[in-house]
């Protein structure tokens, strides 16, 4: 086994898991506090990363259109619960869900319509745009160093939000008891859209991270909001800190699994069936493992105490 | 006099509908999705061939019905049917996507319709499903990266590192680059495909640097393409380790390269059948008039869509607009005798074209546009290795 190589793989599976955390908190807390299903959380996603790469084109930084690009997404997110969620909180799940999904509907269009369907890379100043040496062998993209770093203090940023502090209290009040919140002459409405948008930021803010990697397209948001969802459900719904451990779980295992499972399967079977058969387990291999966790532990890892 | 006048124009009206057909095409691509980014490049060279026909093939009218297959199988399935039943076409065309064609060759072949692939080009299709109402316009999946492993030899590299898509085609890819690669590949990795397609290659490029191969061989078409090479050159690469590509590189990926400034694409090799330098009359006027058009370069599924819409007009003349006789158009398909922008090429016993296959550079032309221009003919008069295993003679 290869050592250096590993710790590679380890390090690209950290970089998965926190952009995977920044999708994945946003929809817990919306999910286990507000009891709101929002399939639309990767178009927040998806349209941070296209706002970031029409700001940096006209900016001509890329730092200040992620500064910039930002607000406006918690903002989207503030309207997007003003306007489309709030009428929907008294409703059932499946109400939640096809709204939701007729807003993803929307969005995308939209987004077609602005940006066309091409996809926009988004350049990178040279000074991100290289390499680290971390050690003699060990060589990483400076760029992935910064999501891992940008990703982790943007998840203990949210834990100490949510853990220590007055609004994180009043968060956590309104999970527990809604009118007794209110009763006390707290705005659980204002509340509510202030968790609604801050999530919709982190999301935002993942979209713009991972734009400069795999550029910014129609439709990202659908593919990582189903990887997002089985995040938060291993996690358990509504725990910042389950939705931590699981998105980075969840990123190093398919990581891993992309990178070492033919190497696994040649030592059992042929080459050309641990060829064929790799990728089709690595790519199940998620949901493999949210499989095994619920079996043991049906509410997720970490599920909140009080519902 | 009125009734004489009448009469006339009575006598007009059934002559003239009576010869001039109307002929509908069915054409299917990628309208949604970022894979739509290929999808509105063939969609615009079909509009321009109609244009350049005056929308006539002879004195019959021609007209296009598009079709979306959301770069999914069963959605593509779903358009064919469509088109058949529901709007009448008389012939179908178009396909990116191997597993698309694959997965509608049936409801058009069942419906003894002519059917002609204007990029997949799948080994299965060529071989044990081959088909008489079955023609390619563009090529079988596995010759270009077989002339890329010509290449390979003849530049004595002698180890790989291949990446793909784990689709149809991408296994093709794989399997057409081992068939003439005499060297050996040291790690290949087929990555998920489709719309939710893998587009973070980090653990892949990882495995690709340690393997100590002399190059890195992929094929990722369409959207993916600007963010894998853009993860190539993030992780420093490209001095450790050559990129060769097939239909990654191309008309549609070059500009936003360009925009990019991933300077480092530029003077790097692919093959291709065509070229927008290749030097024939029909292919200067259809590169020219593109750009005129539409501001940049056509690509090569550009390319084969305009000589799809050519190949099927000289079908519908050489059966004077009678699309009933589907031998006689199969006839005049098989013979393709049109004005092809690849120059001129024949057809196969598994109506797979038997075509040259080039190397092509990309440069900087004179306005400053990155385009590639073709610097040797690999393959002269290629045939794909499956035409052995058709049963058409």
């Amino acid at each position: 086994m290869d050592y250096t190589l590993l710790l590679i793989q380890v390090l690209n599976g950290l970089q998965l898991g926190v952009l995977l955390f920044l999708v994945a908190s946003g929809l817990t807390l919306v999910f286990g506090i507000l009891d709101f299903v929002n399939l639309a959380h990767g178009s927040i996603y998806m349209l941070g990363a296209f706002v970031c790469a029409s700001l940096t084109y006209a900016l001509d930084s890329y730092l200040l259109a992620v500064i910039l690009a930002l607000p406006i997404i918690g903002i989207i997110g503030y309207v997007f619960e003003v306007f489309l969620a709030r009428p929907l909180y008294s409703r059932d799940h499946l109400d939640h869900v096809l709204g939701t999904f007729g807003a993803i509907l929307v969005i995308d269009t939209i987004a077609h319509l602005i940006w066309g369907p091409a996809g926009i890379a988004i350049p990178l100043p040279n000074y991100l745009d290289g390499q680290i040496k971390i050690s003699e062998n060990i060589e990483l993209p400076t760029f992935r160093v910064l999501i891992i770093i940008v990703g982790l203090l943007a998840a203990f940023g949210l834990l100490w939000l949510v853990n220590f502090t007055r609004l994180g209290m009043l968060i956590r009040a309104g999970a527990s008891n809604r009118t007794m919140v209110s009763a006390l002459g707290i705005d659980i409405r204002t509340l509510f859209a202030i968790v609604f948008a801050i999530g919709a930021t982190l999301a935002g803010m993942a979209g713009m991270l991972i734009a400069p990697i795999t550029e910014a397209s129609l439709g990202m948001g659908n593919n990582v909001i189903i990887t997002a969802f089985v995040v938060i459900i291993v996690g358990g719904i509504g725990s910042v800190k389950g939705a931590l451990v699981a998105a980075l779980l969840i990123g190093l295992i398919d990581t891993l699994g992309r990178a070492f499972l033919d190497d696994f399967f040649k030592i059992f079977m042929s080459t050309a069936a641990a060829e064929n058969s790799a990728p089709a387990i690595s790519s199940m291999s998620i949901y493999l493992i949210m499989a095994l966790i619920l079996s043991f532990k049906p509410n997720g890892l970490f599920p909140p105490r009080l519902r | 006099m009125k009734k004489v006048m009448a009469a006339i124009i009575f006598c007009n009206f059934v002559v003239s509908s009576a010869v001039a057909a109307e002929i509908k095409i069915g054409f299917v691509t990628t309208l949604t999705t970022p894979a739509a980014v290929i999808g509105e490049d063939m969609k615009n060279a079909v509009n321009l061939a109609l244009e350049h026909l005056n929308g006539k093939a002879g004195s019959h009218k021609i007209e296009v019905v598009f079709g979306d297959d959301g770069f999914a199988p069963d959605t593509g399935k779903q358009v064919t049917d469509r088109l058949l039943k529901q709007d009448k076409v008389d012939i179908i065309a178009g396909y990116i996507w191997s597993h698309v064609l694959l997965a509608s060759r049936k409801s058009v072949l069942d419906a003894g319709k002519i059917l002609i692939s204007s990029n997949a080009g799948p080994s299965q299709m060529a071989s044990k499903l081959c088909h008489e109402n079955f023609f390619s316009a563009s090529w079988q999946n596995d010759q270009t990266p077989m002339a890329m492993g010509e290449v390979f030899n003849k530049a004595g590299i002698k180890s790989l590192y291949i990446m793909a898509p784990n689709y149809a085609a991408g296994k093709d890819m794989v399997a057409g680059i081992e068939r003439t690669f005499k060297g050996q590949v040291v790690g290949k990795d087929l990555t998920k495909w489709g719309a939710d397609a893998q587009l973070d290659f980090s653990a892949e490029l990882a495995k690709a640097k340690v393997s100590g191969a002399d190059g890195l061989f992929v094929f990722y078409p369409g959207a993916a393409s600007g963010a894998f090479t853009k993860q190539y050159h993030q992780a420093g690469l490209k001095d450790l380790l050559p990129l060769y590509s097939v239909f990654t590189i191309d008309g549609i990926s070059l500009p936003k390269l360009q925009a990019a400034n991933f300077s480092g694409i530029v003077g790097s090799k692919v093959t291709q059948q065509w070229d927008p330098s290749l030097d024939n009359q029909a292919n200067k006027k259809f590169v020219n008039d593109f750009k005129k058009q539409f501001g940049k370069y056509p690509s090569f599924y550009a390319a084969q869509s305009y000589d799809t819409i050519n190949m099927i007009a000289s079908a519908v003349m050489a059966v004077d607009g009678d699309m009933s006789d589907v031998a006689g158009l199969r006839s005049a398909l098989k013979s393709a005798n049109y004005n092809s922008v690849r120059g001129k090429y024949s057809y196969g016993n598994n109506n797979f074209p038997i075509q040259n296959f080039y190397l092509r550079e990309v440069v900087e032309d004179s306005d400053g546009n990155w385009t590639t221009e073709v610097v040797d003919t690999v393959f002269t008069n290629h045939q794909d290795p499956f035409a052995a295993d058709c049963k058409l003679k």
